[in-house]
């Protein structure tokens, strides 16, 4: 194993062959000198990591439940300032909290949304696999409009999600804090630095990081850091930063490739490609164009 | 058993994901240009540059861990040069 | 001040929790508001902002977060509390067991209340007793002066069996009710408290560890059977407690409490407030020459079968009065007497159920007489009787 990347995160994890979940971890544990405490929703990478009796995890961790990771970080968050308040703790460790899709848009808003009001010192990395992963692929309030999943799966009646996602990084946006970003695991060096900026801001802060899932996105186990440059080639998941409100696009791709060589490569959209739903890849560039379009514009006013 | 399940990590109480394989990548290194894009996505941190000789030169080329390569093929996929191939 | 360096005010239970609470001192203090436990979180902020407390108050968005957070901080060795109520408690329900399974120490106060639906806002048992199998030890609570030593009591428990405690009182007839507290010098306190020393921590960057593993078929079973061993040595350890308590306050608590049983032919078991209209109908039939006497349970969870068996085997006509319903089956206390009595081979006695005070309604002294006359003229079934 690589004795520098596995410091903090161990090899042995049941993640799937081919999973992006572990580059995001180490990248961002990796992005600090100081201690850092993590607090996980459940999830791909909880289940994977902490199976009893073993744990990868060589940094203090903690799972409590589904949607709480972000309130099981308050309480840390609040007990290093009590004990260093009354001199039992010299200094604090970095507080980091990681949820997928599934634990942060759904059932850990609540949470986080406290969390980030209050102002504790914490950053949440949400890893969006686009799904509740973990139990088999069922939609979330993360998966992208027209995709397959379990619980709406594409048939004769239907094309699979007829919703769009919710723009997550807006919502956190409403709570004012200094710093969050959009990022994609096929861009390591993008979210390392994004990681940094992070931990050494003061109070919460936010990263969402695109986590292509080769198991339920449906492609081959070596793929998801090609698929995932397409998602950002495509600006189907643009790479930017909102630093005290303003908005900075970190990568405008000069041509971008039409959205359809990102669905293409997907089981999850295969059911796009068929003459009746070929208004909904039309739709898909639609909006992804306006989507860029008004990033475009919130980055030049700012 | 530890109380309330609370565990601390040991290397030993973790599978070797190696016998995951039924594909194995294979570094060429007189092709490895030692980038060490195949080091970072790594799912499982099995890739380390270690210095080897090649063509009678020393350079720093990919090593992998072969206890915990679970074959994903990312390695071989992300690789600029394509100096890593999958083999039965 | 008198002379054993007690301070004696009127307070209500609320205030008088939050007096102790404010002796305790803790690190960190989650809560989310509900009626009737505002007072004690109310008075609490108070403190904090007069600057009586160095507590971390957490004013979180929910009461699932508030268990949460209580739970993230007990972790990381901190002195962690919470306070709810009825939908509160259930509201962090799931995250009950969780707090217990990773054998936290972590004190709740509660101001029991009614379930919804309908909506009430009042007091009984309801509430408590829909999470009796979670894993927490359960106090009831009398009075205010319970309320107050207990919740200290409580704290010191969950730390020497590293176990959620839940300290609890009838909403608002004692959260709301002003009565006599004796109240201990702060020093006395903190030497009982002493501090906390977590085996394991967060904190702890050395050796770290992880909490909230996941247990296959082949280990959760026995993670359970460690749980229920070490839940079960709230019994003795909550007797030590209170002898020792009783060294610095002068007061007697214990697992139960017995108002003139030792003779009694008819005797009622309940708990919580309502025991106090009980000991003076006791004292009124007394002067008629009834044998009347009162079982008062204080110690629920961990259920105490043996020690209560053995205090009423002999007694034959028995009342228990439940606070709570439980649709569709006998309610709980009742069962739990019933099986006390069982396993202590008794096979003498006639237990009759009776459920009172529901969403806060009155339970006066003629409904508690109506109980022993029922039991003397041996008006006793297998149907639930309503004091209603």
């Amino acid at each position: 194993m690589n004795k520098d990347l596995t410091k903090k995160l161990a090899p042995g994890h049941a993640t799937c062959a081919g999973c992006g979940i572990p580059a995001i971890v180490r990248t961002v544990l990796g992005a600090t000198n100081e201690p850092v405490i993590v607090s996980n929703a459940t999830g791909c990478l909880e289940v994977t990591t902490t199976i009893y009796p073993n744990t990868s995890w060589k940094v203090p961790y903690i799972h409590s439940a589904f949607g709480n990771a972000a309130a099981t970080a308050s309480g840390i968050d609040a007990a290093q300032k009590a004990l260093m308040k009354n001199k039992k703790l010299k200094k604090p460790a970095k507080i980091v909290a990681f949820g997928g899709d599934g634990g942060t848009y759904d059932i850990g808003l609540q949470a986080l949304s406290g969390a980030l009001e209050r102002g504790h010192d914490f950053l949440y990395v949400c890893y969006d696999n686009e799904g509740y992963m973990n139990t088999g692929g069922q939609r979330s309030g993360g998966t992208p409009f027209g995709a397959n999943t379990e619980t709406e799966p594409a048939g004769s009646d239907s094309f699979g999600k007829s919703k769009q996602r919710k723009d997550l990084m807006e919502i956190v946006k409403a709570h004012n804090i200094s710093y969050l970003a959009q990022a994609n695991v096929a861009y390591l060096s993008d979210l390392k630095k994004k990681a940094k900026k992070a931990l050494k801001t003061p109070g919460p802060s936010f990263l969402l990081v695109l986590q292509p899932c080769t198991n339920l996105w449906k492609f081959p186990t070596s793929q998801y850091v090609n698929i995932g440059k397409l998602a950002t080639e495509t600006n189907f998941w643009p790479l930017y930063e909102i630093e005290n409100g303003n908005y900075v696009i970190n990568y405008t791709p000069k041509n971008p490739k039409p959205v359809e060589e990102f669905l293409k490569t997907q089981g999850r959209f295969k059911h796009l490609f068929v003459p009746k739903n070929k208004s909904v890849i039309a739709d898909i560039q639609k909006t992804v164009n306006e989507n860029f379009k008004t990033l475009v514009k919130k980055a030049q006013i700012s | 058993m530890e109380k309330g399940a609370i565990i601390k990590h040991s290397i030993k109480n973790s599978s070797k994901t190696g016998d995951w394989r039924y594909m194995k990548p294979e570094i060429d290194i007189s092709k490895c240009i030692g980038c060490g894009i195949c080091v970072s996505y790594c799912p499982e941190a099995a890739i380390e540059l270690k210095n080897k000789k090649s063509k009678n030169k020393n350079k720093k080329v990919a090593e992998i861990d072969y206890d915990y390569c679970k074959g994903c093929g990312v390695c071989a996929s992300v690789c600029p040069v394509k100096a890593i191939i999958m083999k039965k | 001040m008198d002379k054993n360096n007690k301070k004696i005010e009127a307070m209500t239970g609320g205030a008088a929790m939050a007096e102790a609470l404010r002796q305790i001192n803790p690190d960190v203090m989650a809560v989310y508001p509900i009626t009737p436990q505002t007072p004690i979180i109310e008075t609490y902020a108070k403190m904090k902002a007069d600057g009586k407390v160095k507590t971390e108050i957490v004013q979180v968005e929910s009461e699932h977060s508030a268990m949460s957070a209580t739970i993230g901080a007990s972790a990381a060795s901190a002195r962690a509390i919470t306070a709810t109520s009825s939908q509160g408690l259930l509201y962090m329900a799931e995250m009950l067991p969780i707090a217990s399974g990773l054998r936290l120490p972590i004190l709740m106060c509660v101001s029991s209340r009614a379930l919804s639906a309908p909506l009430n806002i009042h007091g009984e048992h309801g509430d408590v007793m829909a999470v009796r199998e979670a894993g927490w030890v359960q106090i009831f609570s009398e009075n205010v002066q319970e309320a107050y030593d207990n919740t200290i009591i409580a704290l010191k428990l969950s730390e020497s069996i590293d176990l959620p405690v839940m300290s609890i009182m009838d909403g608002f007839h004692t959260s709301h009710t002003t009565e006599r507290l004796e109240i201990c010098d702060d020093k006395s306190i903190k030497n009982f408290l002493g501090d906390r020393k977590a085996e394991k921590s967060l904190l702890d960057f050395n050796s770290p560890v992880t909490f909230g593993a996941l247990a296959l078929q082949n280990s959760y079973f026995d993670f359970k059977l460690d749980q229920e061993e070490a839940i079960e040595k709230a019994k003795t350890e909550y007797k030590k407690l209170c002898a020792e308590y009783m060294n610095i306050s002068g007061r007697k608590h214990g697992i139960f409490e017995t108002y003139k049983l030792e003779d009694a032919d008819y005797v009622i078991v309940m708990m919580g407030a309502t025991a106090g209209t009980a000991k003076d109908v006791i004292d009124s039939l007394r002067k008629k020459e009834k044998k009347v006497g009162l079982l008062n349970i204080k110690l629920y969870r961990p259920f105490p079968y043996r020690e209560i068996g053995r205090e009423i085997a002999h007694v034959r006509k028995i009342a228990v009065l439940d606070r709570a319903i439980s649709i569709g089956a006998y309610p709980p206390l009742y069962q739990d007497i019933v099986n006390s009595l069982h396993h202590a081979g008794s096979h003498k006695n006639e237990i009759a159920s009776y459920i009172y005070g529901l969403g806060g309604r009155d339970t006066l002294q003629k409904d508690i007489e109506k109980v022993f006359k029922d039991l003397e003229e041996g008006e006793i079934s297998n149907k639930i009787k309503y004091l209603k």
